[in-house]
């Protein structure tokens, strides 16, 4: 299993963490079609720092489009001052789109590690210096009754593969960003985690 | 502690200033500050605010004139060509001494430009928000934070200073998501503006608010009095952030998002054995003089590094009268300059003036 980390020149120990302490940094890039979540995932992720105290940062790519078309987003998990809320090559990068994919596959940092859903994205990478995962995240959540949370699959995922936080505070994180009015929602995103985390 | 909430920066300046007492907004929708006016549009109806949106920037403008006049805190917001469009209003209530909060959440120009973040209005709204001899107080976050705080800030200053008071941003604090704590409690009763024309039932004799001078004299007089407003703010309201500037041989100089970027620049090449610091200006007008000037004893040389063609630069410049090099790295037109390249361009420098 690999972890993201962060670049030493950038960051620092964690302070007020004792030695035990091994939650890992988050610098990374989630991308896909407009609709898929893409924006709803980074949230989430910078709902778990928040939950546990660390510093976050979200930045979404934005065009003039009301709705449709690409959409990417860099996403930072730390424990110490995040300067930058852009991540150019990063170490945590989510494709679920061709687009995408042909987009962000080579700024991945070398060593880092990148989840494609490959029900969408049928290529596969020639590099040799990343963790490549493929993961039919659509595909499973029209197969399991969850419809529309293919993000939320790969939320699993990632959280499987960084170990960036605890699966209690995924499960915090989506209780405060599903909105009330849909939150009959809340099982079948948690079940999404599971489903994403065992994959 | 208040609560740490995630919140968009163009988000978090809209509820900060409904929590500083503002219940007046005008605008007109424009990328990439849209949300800010979105998100007055549904807060400000349940505070028992107004939110209007308004024919185009050249009436919200006048529309905050108005409000304003009339004693309460008023605000609009937009993006660089609909800030052109505002300027008029702008010089309007610097010449009828107006308090008022104006947010430019900067895009790539000249002309419509780009909708990517930019910072090159600073010379607009440090130099001729306005036609005429004036100022206007300007101030530079760098995070959703300051967004927050910031915005307070600029209400109280420009009721103090009775002056408009604009909050420079870019599109990449309006966009990106970070937490922020709240003023936990809104503000209590704002002081009472005896000048605005508020309406008193014969109550006290009649309150002018005007720009108008047919008498050149006149007008001279009002100017000048404003200028001894413009000093004692010039000496008292700049606000400065010192990252590792005290024994830096090479200052960086930079405000808003893009001093996030140079301070991590700034540690990559503290990390190789550069002598590098950030000198941040929060206020843009009053510029931080004295603390460039400080900084100019122990530099070699000072970069400005911005998102525009340099135009910071003489500023720098002049708070320490030539006395050190200043250098240019910036990128423009919606491009946000990147760690590698301002770490190299201190490299560089840092080799000329070795």
């Amino acid at each position: 299993m690999k972890y993201c980390y962060r670049r030493d020149a950038e960051g620092g120990a964690p302070y007020g963490k004792d030695e035990n302490y091994n939650m890992k940094e988050i610098n990374a890039r989630f991308a896909g079609f407009g609709g898929q979540g893409i924006l709803f995932l980074s949230k989430l992720v910078a709902y778990c720092g928040i939950i546990d105290g660390r510093e976050v940062s979200t930045m979404p790519s934005y065009g003039p489009e009301m709705r449709g078309g690409t959409v990417n987003s860099s996403v930072r998990v730390s424990d110490t001052q995040i300067y930058s809320p852009i991540v150019d090559s990063p170490e945590l990068l989510v494709v679920m789109n061709l687009p995408s994919y042909l987009k962000f596959i080579d700024t991945a940092a070398p060593g880092g590690t990148v989840v494609i859903d490959s029900s969408l994205v049928s290529e596969k990478t020639s590099r040799t210096d990343i963790d490549a995962h493929y993961i039919p995240a659509t595909a499973l959540a029209n197969e399991n009754g969850l419809q529309g949370l293919a993000n939320i699959i790969m939320l699993g995922k990632i959280l499987a593969l960084t170990g960036f936080t605890t699966f209690e505070t995924v499960e915090k994180a989506i209780k405060k960003a599903v909105p009330p009015s849909k939150s009959h929602l809340i099982e079948k995103n948690i079940e999404a985690v599971n489903l994403g985390y065992r994959m | 502690m208040s609560e740490r909430v995630l919140m968009k920066g163009n988000e978090a300046l809209a509820e900060a200033a409904i929590l500083a007492g503002c219940r007046h907004f005008f605008g007109y929708p424009i990328t990439p500050q849209t949300e800010l006016a979105a998100y007055m549009s549904k807060r400000l109806p349940k505070v028992g605010g107004v939110f209007l949106q308004a024919e185009s920037e050249i009436a919200a403008i006048n529309m905050v004139q108005g409000a304003a006049a009339a004693g309460v805190r008023a605000m609009t917001s937009s993006s660089s060509p609909g800030i052109s469009l505002k300027t008029e209003g702008i010089s309007y209530m610097c010449g009828s001494n107006l308090p008022c909060v104006i947010v430019n959440i900067q895009r790539g120009g000249p002309g419509l430009g780009g909708i990517q973040p930019s910072q090159a209005d600073y010379c607009q709204a440090v130099k001729a928000p306005g036609h005429g001899d004036l100022h206007i107080l300007v101030s530079a976050p760098a995070t959703v934070q300051e967004m927050v705080d910031l915005a307070g800030k600029a209400f109280d200053l420009a009721d103090k200073y009775r002056m408009p008071a604009m909050i420079l941003a870019d599109g990449m604090l309006g966009q990106m998501m970070e937490p922020v704590v709240l003023p936990g409690e809104p503000a209590g009763p704002l002081p009472k503006k005896e000048w605005a024309a508020s309406g008193h039932n014969n109550g006290r004799p009649k309150n002018i608010i005007n720009s108008l001078y047919l008498d050149p004299y006149m007008l001279e007089e009002s100017i000048k009095k404003r200028y001894e407003r413009y000093k004692i703010i010039e000496e008292n309201e700049s606000l400065h952030e010192n990252y590792l500037a005290d024994d830096a041989e090479i200052v960086l100089v930079s405000y808003g998002a893009t001093s996030r970027v140079a301070k991590a620049a700034i540690n990559m090449a503290r990390g190789k054995g550069i002598r590098a610091g950030l000198l941040r200006p929060l206020t843009l007008y009053p510029f931080p003089k004295k603390a460039v000037a400080e900084a100019a004893k122990t530099a070699k040389a000072f970069i400005s590094v911005e998102m525009s063609m340099g135009q910071m630069v003489d500023d720098i410049r002049l708070a320490c009268d030539c006395s050190v090099p200043v250098e240019f790295f910036g990128r423009t037109g919606g491009v946000i300059p990147n760690v590698d390249e301002i770490l190299g361009f201190i490299e560089k420098t840092d080799r000329r003036y070795k």
